[in-house]
């Protein structure tokens, strides 16, 4: 097989609109961060479905490992009183 | 594109109600103006840790010493959301943090006040909580995108904090008398701070009219105010408590109720550092950065030692 070089991978994040959070929505394949970025533009957003657009090293991203899941989040399973459903309050109050 | 071009571009984007991002050209006085209020309100949530800590080793049951810790340890993650929102405007975190310890930047003047008994809980979570989040959801749609994102998110994991208050609140107003003494107490000492919260009146606010020009406040103080004591009036009501304010009557013609005036001399007093634990709190913050010296010394030595390791 052919060694071509297909470049590094980028995580590619869309802002659907102004003020929103740039949502993940997957990778591109691209030689240096220009390129990435405008990869990224012809495979995600060929649609308007943006107004702003991040693109980051894959390799640089830290995550979480999915055979963790539970004991990695496990601290926060028996903390119910962080949900204001926990509380009482008397019939007839608003605005709480 | 001259800075004229700029400027009409970056007006024409806040009058369409779209967000400024970290990377956007924005005006000078914009940037200055947002470091200083997102840090201010970092600072606040920080030292705001410290009236409710002072309650955590003596909070009268498990179950409120769990919750009571929970709060507490939100704060904490809410001064961090605003320190990294500040930090995309180009200030660093040692630079802020500078600031609070020497004076330089304030916080909420209310956390100078002494949280003296345990009622005092209570009307934190519910009246000093109650305000801030009044002033915080109108931040939800402040013009700068990373300071109303992290307002999302602090709205939401605030939702318990003011409940957890009223209902503290609640149980010592239906208890003996003397702990429905307390509560009311606790209720006359904090209700006047709280109104204070929002700020100077408006004609006498120097930042409110270029933070309702640039969009980031959508309400001014007086406004945010007024709405606070109309939500929180009945709340006191309901559970038997007075509002220590013998002005207070309903105006049916502008459908809110009247109220007296805080007493803006101590205001103006503790933010002048004169407060009744201004000292106490800016000690109590020094002493505990310097006392994590060794976690950041560690934190790098650690850094250092992984490059070279790289290297």
């Amino acid at each position: 097989m052919a060694q071509d070089n297909q470049g590094m991978l980028w995580e590619v994040f869309i802002q659907t609109k102004p003020g929103q959070p740039h949502r993940h929505c997957g990778s591109v394949h691209g030689h240096d961060r220009e390129l990435a970025l405008q990869n990224a533009r012809d495979v995600y957003t060929r649609r308007n479905e943006g107004t702003n657009l991040w693109v980051v090293p894959s390799n640089l991203i830290v995550a979480s490992s999915p055979e963790d899941i539970g004991p990695f989040f496990e601290p926060a399973n028996d903390k119910v009183y962080r949900h204001p459903t926990f509380y009482t309050i008397p019939e007839g109050i608003t605005h709480m | 594109m001259d800075t004229n071009q700029l400027e009409q571009n970056f007006d024409a984007k806040l009058a369409r109600n779209e967000s400024i991002e970290p990377k956007d050209w924005m005006p000078d006085n914009y940037r200055k103006h947002l470091i200083r209020q997102i840090s201010q309100h970092a600072h606040s949530e920080i030292v705001g840790m410290l009236p409710e800590g002072n309650w955590i080793t003596r909070a009268p049951s498990l179950r409120r010493k769990m919750v009571l810790l929970a709060k507490v340890q939100d704060e904490g993650g809410h001064g961090l959301y605003l320190y990294s929102a500040a930090e995309t405007l180009n200030i660093s975190r040692e630079e802020l943090i500078d600031q609070l310890l020497t004076g330089k930047a304030k916080y909420s003047s209310i956390f100078n006040y002494p949280s003296l008994t345990w009622a005092d809980i209570g009307a934190i979570g519910w009246l000093v909580d109650g305000a801030a989040i009044m002033n915080q959801v109108m931040l939800q749609r402040t013009s700068y995108g990373p300071y109303a994102r992290a307002m999302v998110r602090i709205c939401k994991e605030e939702s318990f904090h003011q409940r957890q208050g009223y209902e503290i609140m609640t149980v010592l107003a239906k208890g003996t008398a003397e702990q429905k003494a307390m509560a009311q107490d606790a209720l006359n000492r904090w209700w006047w701070p709280s109104l204070m919260m929002f700020g100077p009146p408006d004609e006498k606010s120097p930042n409110t009219a270029n933070a309702i020009k640039w969009k980031i406040k959508r309400e001014t103080n007086d406004e945010l105010r007024q709405k606070f004591v109309n939500q929180t009036f009945p709340q006191a009501d309901i559970i038997g408590l007075k509002l220590p304010d013998p002005d207070l009557k309903w105006n049916e013609s502008k459908g809110g109720f009247d109220f007296g005036t805080p007493n803006w001399e101590e205001f103006y007093n503790i933010i002048a550092g004169n407060g009744p634990c201004n000292k106490a709190r800016i000690s109590a913050r020094t002493k505990a950065h310097n006392e994590g010296a060794w976690v950041r010394e560690a934190a790098n030595a650690y850094a250092e030692k992984k490059k070279a390791v790289l290297a």
